[in-house]
C-alpha cells in the first residue's frame, strides 16, 4: 500500500502576504518603485490605543447640554501682533493646489470657514477661490516656494515654515506630469505636463540658525503682524521642538507617520518617520522643559478622524489638530457611490489612493476639468462643516465626562492605554494598573 | 526739471531693524520719500525687505542675510558685501552689490534683476524663477540647481556642477565652468541669445565684453518625465 500525504490547506506566507508579492512583481515588471498618495496603511500604536477614563467618585461630570464646555483656541500669541483666533481646535492641513482641484481647495475653505476654523495652502502657492473662501488661512512657505510672493503673503493670517511632513520626513514633494495644467504650470513658472520635484530642502538656509534668520526675515517682511507655524515630521520630535522653538516658532506643528500625502513613494510613506501616537508626548515635555508649554501652541496631525482622536491629543498636551485625509474623505474622497468608476482604476472605493494619477472619480486629487466638476465646493464644504461639528461635539462629550468646562483642560491622567506600546509611547498607565513603562525607574 | 527730493537717512547703529522696515513698508506712491540712504548696517540680517514701492535705497556697508528679500519695484544699492540669500525670492526692481555675495545670492527669484559686481559663493540662482543675475566675477558650486526660468549671466568662472536639474533657466558664462550638474548641457548661442545677453549687460552696466566670449548652458530636458533608465542621473 502506497502512503498518501494528507492534504493540508494551502496556507499563505505571514511574511510573503499577497501584497507584498504583488509588489515584488509591479516593481519587477517595471524597474520603478511605488508612488502613492495617503499615509501609511499598515497598523502603528494610535489613539485606539488609548482610552478615557471619564468621571468617577473622585470627579464630577458635567451636565451634557446645559454646561459649557469652550472650544476655542488662539494660535500664535508669542511675538505676532495678530494671533489667530479659532472657534474649534482642529485646522485644515495644508494640502497644495495642483495636488488638489481648484474646487475641493474652495470647498476647504469653505467648510473650514463655516466651523470656524483655518485652513492652509500647500506646495504651489495660493489660489484665489481658497483665500476668497477662507476666513482665516495659513500661507505655507515651502522648500519649492512655487507660487510664493510678499503678496500673498501678506493676504495671508499666518504663515508656516514647512520643513517636513509625517508621510515623508526628510523628502521632497512631486507632482507627475499628468497633473501639470496652464494654470498649475503657470503658478509654478514651469513647463507643462513635465514631472514636478519639490526641493526637499529649503533654498536659502539649512540648521537652525539659519531657520532663526530666515523666520526674522519673514516677520520683518510682514511687520510682525502673523504667527509663523514651523511644521515638521515626527522623527525626533524632543529635539525639532525645541529647535523650532528657539528659532522664533509661535506654533509648532508636528505630523506623524500616519499622515497624508498628495504623492511620495510608499517606501517613504510606510517605512520613515515615527507614530502620531510617539511624538506628542516628547514633543510636550520639550515646550515644558524650556517653559513654552501653552505659550508657543502645538498643533498634532496625522491620521485624526475622530473627536475621540482630537480629545486624546488635545489630553496628550496639544493646543489643536490639524486633519487631510479625513477632510478629503468628508468632501467625498473614496466614498463608495463611485464604486464603478474606481474599479475601472483597478481599485475599490476606500483603497484608492493613485492621487498623483489626476483621475480621481470624485473630482478632489485631480485637475482634469470634466472630472473637477464632479465636486460641488459648496456642497462639499457644507458636508465638512457638518464633520468638523460632529468632531467638537465629540471632544466636548469626553471632556464633560472627563469633568473639564474647557476642551484645553484635559489631561494626560484623564487617559489610560490598552497596550503596552500605547502605554510607553503616551506615557499613560496601562488600564487598571498604575504601570507606565519607562517612567518613575519602571521598566 | 530737475525735481528734489530729500533723501531720508536711516542709521542702524540707534534706529531698530523694525522701524526701518516698517517704515520702508509704509511707504506709498504719494509719500514722495523715494530716496533712502541706510547707514551702518553691520551686517544685520533682512534689511530693506518686502519693499513695494519705486525707492531708490542705498545701503552704507556690508549686510547679512536676505538684503532685499522679496523686493518690488525698489532699487537697492548693497556698498558692501552681502550674506547670504540677497534679493531672495525678488519679484521685481533692481538689487546691486557693489562687493561679494555669499551663497544663495537671488534664490528662487521671480524678476528683477540682481547684479553683483565681486563675486557670488555657492547656489547663485538656486531655484530662480524668472529673475536676471548679473554676476562680474566668479560663481561657486551648485550655481542654478533647479533652477527654473530667467538668466544667470556670469563673467568669470563657475564652480562645479553647474545647472544641476535645471529646468528652463538660460545660463551664459564668460570664462571656465569646471564641471556641468545633472542634465545641463552646452547649448548654441543663436542670434535671439546674442540679443538677450547684450541687453542684460547693458542693464547691469557692463561695458567692452562682447557677447561672442560667452557660451549658454541649458536643460537637456532628459529628466522632465521621470524614466528609469536615467535614474543614476536623478
Ligand atoms: C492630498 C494631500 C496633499 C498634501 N499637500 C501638502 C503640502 O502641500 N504641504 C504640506 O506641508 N503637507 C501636505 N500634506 C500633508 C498634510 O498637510 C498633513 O500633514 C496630513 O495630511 C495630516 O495627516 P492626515 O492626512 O492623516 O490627517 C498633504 C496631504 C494630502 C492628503
Amino acid at each position: 500500500m502506497t502512503y498518501q500525504n494528507p492534504p493540508t490547506t494551502p496556507r499563505k506566507s505571514w511574511t510573503f502576504d499577497d501584497y507584498t508579492l504583488s509588489e515584488i512583481r509591479r516593481a519587477a515588471a517595471t524597474g520603478i518603485y511605488d508612488i502613492r498618495g495617503g499615509g501609511a496603511k499598515r497598523r502603528v500604536p494610535h489613539f485606539d490605543d488609548l482610552l478615557f477614563l471619564g468621571a468617577s467618585v473622585s470627579r464630577y461630570p458635567l451636565e451634557g447640554y446645559r454646561e459649557t464646555c469652550s472650544t476655542a483656541v488662539t494660535l500664535g500669541t508669542r511675538f505676532a501682533k495678530k494671533p489667530i483666533e479659532l472657534k474649534i481646535p482642529i485646522t485644515i492641513a495644508g494640502m497644495s493646489f495642483g495636488a488638489l482641484s481648484a474646487a475641493a481647495k474652495e470647498a476647504l475653505g469653505r467648510g473650514a470657514s463655516l466651523a470656524g476654523t483655518s485652513t492652509t495652502t500647500g506646495d504651489g502657492g495660493m489660489t484665489p477661490e481658497e483665500r476668497g473662501q477662507s476666513k482665516t488661512l495659513v500661507y505655507q512657505y515651502l522648500p519649492s516656494r512655487y507660487g510664493m510672493n510678499p503678496d500673498d503673503l501678506r493676504k495671508a493670517d499666518a504663515i508656516e515654515v514647512v520643513i517636513g511632513q509625517g508621510a515623508k520626513p526628510g523628502g521632497g514633494g512631486m507632482l507627475l506630469g499628468q497633473k501639470i495644467s496652464d494654470r498649475v504650470a503657470e503658478m509654478r513658472n514651469l513647463p507643462k505636463g513635465i514631472d514636478q520635484r519639490s526641493a526637499c530642502r529649503h533654498p536659502d538656509w539649512t540648521g537652525p540658525d539659519d531657520l532663526e534668520i530666515k523666520i526674522l526675515e519673514l516677520r520683518e517682511i510682514t511687520d510682525w503682524q502673523k504667527p509663523i507655524y514651523v511644521k515638521i515630521g515626527a522623527t525626533r520630535p524632543y529635539y525639532d521642538v525645541t529647535l523650532a522653538v528657539k528659532a522664533g516658532a509661535d506654533v509648532v506643528v508636528i505630523d506623524g507617520m500616519q499622515g497624508g500625502t498628495a504623492a511620495t513613494q510608499e517606501v517613504f510613506i510606510e517605512h520613515v518617520g515615527i507614530p502620531t501616537l510617539a511624538c506628542i508626548r516628547p514633543a510636550v515635555q520639550a515646550l515644558q522643559d524650556i517653559g513654552m508649554h501653552r505659550k508657543v501652541q502645538l498643533i498634532v496631525s496625522g491620521g485624526i478622524r475622530s473627536g475621540a482622536d482630537a480629545a486624546k491629543a488635545l489630553a496628550l498636551g496639544a493646543d489643536a489638530v490639524s486633519i487631510g485625509i479625513a477632510a478629503l474623505a468628508a468632501l467625498g474622497d473614496n466614498d463608495p457611490a463611485y464604486e464603478e468608476d474606481y474599479n475601472r482604476l483597478g481599485t475599490t472605493a476606500g483603497c484608492y489612493d493613485d492621487w498623483h494619477e489626476g483621475r480621481d472619480p470624485t473630482g478632489i486629487s485631480t485637475q482634469d476639468p470634466e472630472l473637477s466638476q464632479r465636486l460641488d465646493p459648496v456642497r462639499a464644504g457644507r458636508r465638512l462643516a457638518n464633520y468638523l461639528k460632529v468632531m467638537t461635539l465629540e471632544i466636548q462629550t469626553v471632556a464633560r465626562a472627563a469633568g473639564h468646562n474647557n476642551i484645553h483642560n484635559l489631561e494626560p491622567e484623564d487617559l489610560c492605554a490598552l497596550t503596552l506600546e500605547a502605554a510607553a509611547m503616551a506615557r499613560v498607565p496601562l488600564a487598571g494598573t498604575n504601570w507606565i513603562p519607562g517612567v518613575q525607574g519602571g521598566f | 526739471m530737475v525735481e528734489h527730493f530729500k533723501v531720508r537717512t536711516i542709521d542702524l547703529a540707534t534706529a531698530p531693524l523694525r522701524d526701518l522696515n516698517a517704515e520702508l513698508h509704509r511707504q506709498s506712491a504719494e509719500a514722495h520719500e523715494p530716496m533712502w540712504e541706510i547707514l551702518n548696517p553691520r551686517g544685520a540680517h533682512a534689511i530693506a525687505v518686502g519693499v513695494d514701492q519705486p525707492l531708490a535705497i542705498e545701503i552704507r556697508g556690508s549686510v547679512g542675510y536676505y538684503c532685499g528679500g522679496m523686493n518690488k519695484q525698489a532699487s537697492i544699492t548693497v556698498h558692501g558685501s552681502a550674506g547670504p540669500g540677497v534679493a531672495e525670492n525678488m519679484m521685481s526692481g533692481r538689487v546691486v552689490v557693489k562687493g561679494d555675495a555669499s551663497q544663495y545670492a537671488g534664490a528662487t527669484g521671480r524678476g528683477g534683476l540682481l547684479v553683483i559686481e565681486g563675486n557670488s559663493s555657492s547656489r547663485c540662482g538656486i531655484s530662480m524663477k524668472g529673475i536676471d543675475i548679473v554676476v562680474k566675477g566668479n560663481i561657486g558650486h551648485m550655481s542654478a540647481f533647479m533652477a527654473q526660468s530667467g538668466s544667470l549671466v556670469v563673467l568669470g568662472d563657475a564652480g562645479d556642477a553647474l545647472g544641476d536639474s535645471i529646468y528652463e533657466a538660460k545660463l551664459y558664462v564668460r570664462g571656465n565652468v569646471k564641471s556641468l550638474g545633472a542634465d545641463c548641457i552646452e547649448k548654441e548661442m543663436r542670434a535671439e541669445h546674442h540679443e538677450q545677453l547684450d541687453a542684460l549687460l547693458k542693464n547691469a552696466g557692463v561695458d567692452g565684453v562682447s557677447t561672442r566670449e560667452f557660451k549658454r548652458y541649458g536643460s537637456a530636458r532628459r529628466l522632465y518625465n521621470f524614466n528609469i533608465d536615467n535614474v543614476d542621473s536623478y
